[in-house]
């Protein structure tokens, strides 16, 4: 066997197991779902094989899911860059070098730590025996937070800040100070250094910490389920309820489609605007 | 100004988590009174044979995802370096959207192929096994590593192909130049400076199945995770039971990650 045959043998046996693993388990159950959503519902729940897009038609039926996530989703996310920015500029500009490593490990801990023990932590917090009854004690009026759209809300900040926090962080760390300080030799005020340079640098950052934090937000299903007490029903929600309960997989599969075309609708503009906006094109995602 | 703000954020991150373990110390059954210091519901928590059951469950879905997609990874890491560049697109799409799927998708994603699969294979095994009782596939445990591997694969790969990415050629040249075999080169150059890569990346997706829910609630079959456990428990009710749970959890996150991240942060050895 000549060297250059060889050496392509070895690099697809090394790459064979990820390719296989990712054909079954990744390729495979797509296509599945896409056959799923053209199919119907067999009488007893599951999948009868049909060809017909009246699984897509009947997509309004879970227009209140739809509505709320996309209204809740993208305003959780907004609200995660605001707050997000300053504390990422804070950690990239402001710190000593010797404390940045610390606190930026601080940040990563929340977000690999599990996400369903932090989120009972605030149904613990926002429910009747927290807030509520602290607040009663001091004499205030009786107050309900938990399965609120508030409560929601404030969940995906809590849950998905970390992950916005990061790559704005790393887009700022990499940031080339000398920028900054000729815009400031240049006559530049700080707040114009600010918006002229620092922003617009860390805009592949914040595009990159803005639609990861969103895609996974429209799939999210235990912030609404544990603080929105079925009160505020989620895409997740009405995905849980088709595939466990109510047995429509067809239906199930459509709304799965439809999610993951917006995912990758957001993605794809998420990308345009980066790249208008900053000239830049390669975004790490961690 | 900025500095009270970024301090006021790290408060509202670390809060609650500090509540639940302040809390699965409390003597009483509600957080609006804390009765005293007690490890009761630490001793109710670790007698609960379904939990225990549910940990175990856990434990081997977790250390078996992680364990193959370390493997799988770290291999496929190492073949996308040697790649042509339209191999690698294809991977790093592919990988890419292992990672930025909601887990929610992948789940029914899973579950869909997974009992259309199933449907086709299990009498094909019916009608060629010679015994009486052929094996029949179903969701299970394998299901659950299957689906947390995905993720996990792409995780241990984005890794391993950093620290590769930061690798001096050099030596790597220096040994070849010595006439030492492309395996020996490996095995003595390039493995030890990517081994606290692929550890990490071991601990990491250990971390992220333990802690996994949604993908496992769409694909466990009859079996229960640790998280799945805990879920039900929750909508059964707030007990301070699952404050104990929840404090073991995170303890042995926290413990996880922060090794992972000591082990990424580690300088390269001067020395092979």
């Amino acid at each position: 066997m000549s060297g250059a045959a060889r050496k392509r043998l070895v690099t697809a046996l090394l790459l064979a197991p990820a390719a296989v693993w990712l054909f079954l388990f990744l390729v495979l159950p797509f296509v599945a779902i896409v056959v799923f959503s053209l199919g119907e519902r067999a009488p007893a729940g599951g999948y009868q094989p049909a060809l017909t897009l009246a699984q897509y038609a009947n997509l309004p039926a879970r227009a209140t899911a739809f509505w709320n996530t996309l209204l809740l989703a993208p305003a959780g996310a907004l609200a995660c860059l605001l707050i997000a920015y300053p504390v990422a500029y804070y950690l990239a500009l402001k710190v000593l070098p010797q404390r940045r490593l610390l606190l930026v490990a601080l940040i990563v801990i929340p977000f690999w730590t599990s996400l369903l023990i932090r989120t009972y932590a605030w149904m613990y917090i926002l429910g009747g025996r927290g807030i509520p009854a602290w607040l009663e004690m001091i004499g205030l009026p009786e107050l309900r937070l938990i399965n609120t759209p508030g409560a929601v809300l404030l969940g995906i900040v809590y849950g998905y800040l970390p992950l916005m926090i990061l790559p704005i962080y790393i887009s700022l760390e990499r940031l080339d100070r000398r920028l900054l300080e000729a815009s400031a030799d240049l006559g530049a005020t700080p707040f114009s250094t600010f918006f002229g340079v620092t922003l617009r640098l860390s805009l592949p950052g914040m595009m990159t910490g803005f639609s990861l934090v969103l895609i996974l937000l429209l799939g999210e299903y235990l912030i609404p389920t544990l603080l929105g007490g079925g009160k505020v029903f989620f895409i997740g929600n009405a995905l849980v309820d088709l595939f466990l309960q109510s047995r429509n997989w067809p239906f199930g599969s459509a709304i799965a489609v439809a999610l993951v075309a917006i995912a990758v609708a957001l993605l794809l503009a998420a990308n345009r605007i980066t790249a208008r906006l900053s000239g830049a094109r390669q975004v790490d995602l961690l | 100004m900025m500095r009270a703000f970024v301090v006021a954020v790290y408060g509202f991150l670390y809060l609650p988590i500090v509540l639940v373990v302040v809390f699965s110390f409390n003597a009483g059954r509600h957080a609006s009174d804390f009765t005293g210091f007690s490890v009761q519901w630490y001793g109710r928590a670790l007698s609960n044979t379904f939990l225990m059951e549910a940990l175990t469950n856990s434990l081997i879905v977790a250390t078996t995802s992680a364990a193959l997609a370390s493997l799988c990874g770290t291999a496929a890491a190492i073949g996308l370096g040697r790649a042509g560049p339209r191999t690698r697109a294809v991977f790093d799409a592919l990988f890419g959207a292992a990672i930025v799927v909601p887990g929610v998708v992948i789940g029914i994603a899973t579950l869909v192929a997974l009992v259309q699969l199933f449907g086709i294979v299990n009498p094909a095994i019916a009608v060629l096994w010679p015994g009486d009782a052929p094996p029949r596939l179903s969701l299970g445990y394998g299901s659950i590593i299957a689906a947390h591997g995905l993720f996990s694969t792409a995780l241990v790969t984005m890794i391993v192909r950093a620290r590769l990415g930061a690798l001096g050629r050099d030596m790597v040249e220096a040994s070849s130049d010595l006439y030492a075999s492309p395996f020996t080169t490996f095995r003595s150059i390039v493995l030890p400076q990517i081994l606290p890569a692929i550890l990490a990346g071991f601990l990491l997706a250990f971390t992220f199945s333990f802690d996994d829910f949604i993908i496992a609630f769409f694909v466990a079959g009859s079996q229960t995770t640790l998280p799945m456990y805990v879920f039900a428990s929750i909508r059964r009710g707030v007990t301070p039971e699952i404050n104990a749970i929840g404090a073991l959890v995170l303890a042995a996150s926290i413990v996880l990650i922060v090794a992972a991240q000591l082990l990424l942060r580690r300088r390269r050895p001067t020395s092979p």
